[in-house]
């Protein structure tokens, strides 16, 4: 990991109107490096990865991802998404869709793959989240776990250098946390270069490399989480670690 | 309840005195068959003008929603006016000026049927256009962000994730609107085209009898609309089978 970061942010602000949600952002994620970024609502968590793809728009300051400066040019944000997926909050699957035919879309439409080969990947890929057996199904028929898994898959299946997570388990009912965290981790012991938004932290604790800490649109503390989970250098987050680990 | 009641009992009065004279529209009759089989040979032009006509404002009315929903004020002002300046028009207005007014600045003579298929179709085109909107702002900005982030562009977003779901939401206004194309198809006997409504009108003006001519013209559009509609109804429940 001695190369150029995989994802370097300098500086970067974000307003919704009068709003500041990032402040002066600065980060380096490493390529194979696992993120957690966690904060209380409202600290700009979302909003940050939200910027790495560009599904919100920074108004100061420089992401770079795998070598590309984004901007609003189309060429730098086919380039940057082509490499980077993103499991959202609410899973947003494609309703009106089969399990398979989520997951073959984007190969089939973006990267020109044929029926049979993006058929092939992507039963490799609900293999990989262990639920093959769903592909003919509708989103709806599926619990809120499966769904998230196969949102998994349907990122995975355009093989992305950088996953997104944004509070994935947060729409889940306790029950199918597990499972999803399940296949989480093992993507992460894969390799694969994640940034993960979640109050999770178990699941911090066992797979981030690095723990970022926001509040009120800063980043307020960075470390490895074996060091911020015993001895946290904020008050802030000293206090937020409290409240999330002792409920 | 009390109005039907009455107006029911005025009929069945009218019945019973000389009023009625059935005789013109009785199939046991060679004349009365013939008035009947005349009528309902005007069918044929009301549903094939409609269809043509619905099916040209649906695709009219897409083009002209999509500009109404894009970020920029050039494209949203397009959309605007084309809605609301059609919108205004009445639809006879419009027919009469498409069929005589309309070969004057083009140069171009339209039959009755296209001058009644075109004003038809341009008429509706701008509700279908504010239907097609709707439809479409319906949809959540989730599924949109789903589909940058598999890097869909925009052609692909709109033709697979977002208009697929937009229309089975729509599908019960543009149902409506199909009735409705049934029924204004009507107007387009004034510019003398061989449909139900003006069918009936000529045989009106051979037979003197309009109260039962015209009882039989009101049957048609309810036997013809009951039909479409529960058509429409099938295909529905057909689409929301396969859908959350």
């Amino acid at each position: 990991m001695t190369d150029a970061p995989l994802i370097t942010m300098r500086r970067v602000s974000k307003f919704f109107g009068d709003f500041q949600a990032l402040k002066d952002v600065s980060l380096d994620v490493a390529l194979g490096e696992r993120v957690v970024v966690c904060g209380p609502s409202g600290s700009g968590k979302s909003t940050l990865i939200r910027c790495i793809n560009r599904l919100e728009a920074h108004e100061s300051g420089e992401i770079i991802v795998d070598g590309t400066t984004l901007t609003d040019s189309a060429q730098s944000l086919d380039k940057i998404r082509a490499n980077v997926g993103m499991v959202f909050q609410q899973f947003n699957l494609f309703p009106h869709m089969t399990v398979l035919e989520n997951l073959t879309i984007g190969p089939r439409r973006v990267l020109g793959l044929s029926d049979a080969d993006a058929k092939t990947r992507a039963m490799k890929y609900l293999d990989r989240v262990q639920i093959p057996d769903q592909a003919d199904k509708y989103p709806r028929q599926l619990s809120g776990g499966q769904q998230q898994r196969v949102a998994i898959a349907r990122s995975l299946c355009m093989e992305p250098r950088i996953l997104l997570f944004d509070e994935p388990t947060s729409a889940l009912d306790p029950e199918m946390i597990a499972e999803v965290l399940d296949v989480m981790t093992e993507l992460a012991k894969s390799g694969m270069t994640m940034i993960v938004v979640t109050h999770e932290m178990g699941f911090a604790r066992r797979v981030a490399d690095k723990m970022v800490f926001m509040d009120k649109g800063e980043i307020v503390e960075v470390g490895a989480p074996e060091d911020v989970f015993t001895a946290p250098k904020s008050k802030r987050f000293a206090a937020f670690l409290q409240q999330i680990l002792n409920h | 309840m009390k109005p039907i009641l009455i107006l029911s009992a005025l009929l069945l009065l009218s019945g019973c005195s000389d009023n009625w004279g059935w005789y013109v529209v009785d199939p046991s009759t060679t004349n009365g068959a013939n008035n009947l089989k005349f009528m309902i040979s005007g069918a044929y032009n009301t549903i094939l003008m409609s269809l043509t006509a619905i099916l040209i404002s649906v695709f009219v009315g897409l083009l002209v929603a999509l500009p109404g929903l894009s970020s920029k004020r050039g494209w949203r002002a397009f959309n605007r006016t084309y809605v609301e300046i059609v919108r205004a028009v009445p639809i006879l207005v419009l027919i009469l000026w498409v069929y005589y007014g309309l070969p004057q600045i083009s140069g171009v003579t339209l039959n009755v049927f296209w001058a009644g298929v075109l004003a038809l179709a341009l008429s509706d085109s701008a509700f279908q256009a504010e239907i097609f909107r709707a439809g479409i702002q319906s949809i959540g900005r989730g599924q949109y962000e789903a589909a940058q982030s598999v890097s869909l562009n925009y052609r692909d977003t709109m033709r697979y994730i977002i208009l697929p779901q937009a229309i089975r939401r729509i599908l019960p206004a543009l149902g409506n609107q199909l009735v409705y194309m049934l029924k204004m198809s009507s107007l387009v006997s004034v510019i003398g085209m061989q449909e139900l409504t003006r069918k009936a009108n000529e045989l009106v003006v051979s037979e003197y009898r309009p109260l039962e001519i015209y009882t039989i013209l009101v049957l048609e559009y309810l036997v013809l609309i009951l039909i479409v509609s529960a058509g429409v109804r099938w295909f529905e429940r057909r689409m929301n089978a396969s859908e959350a």
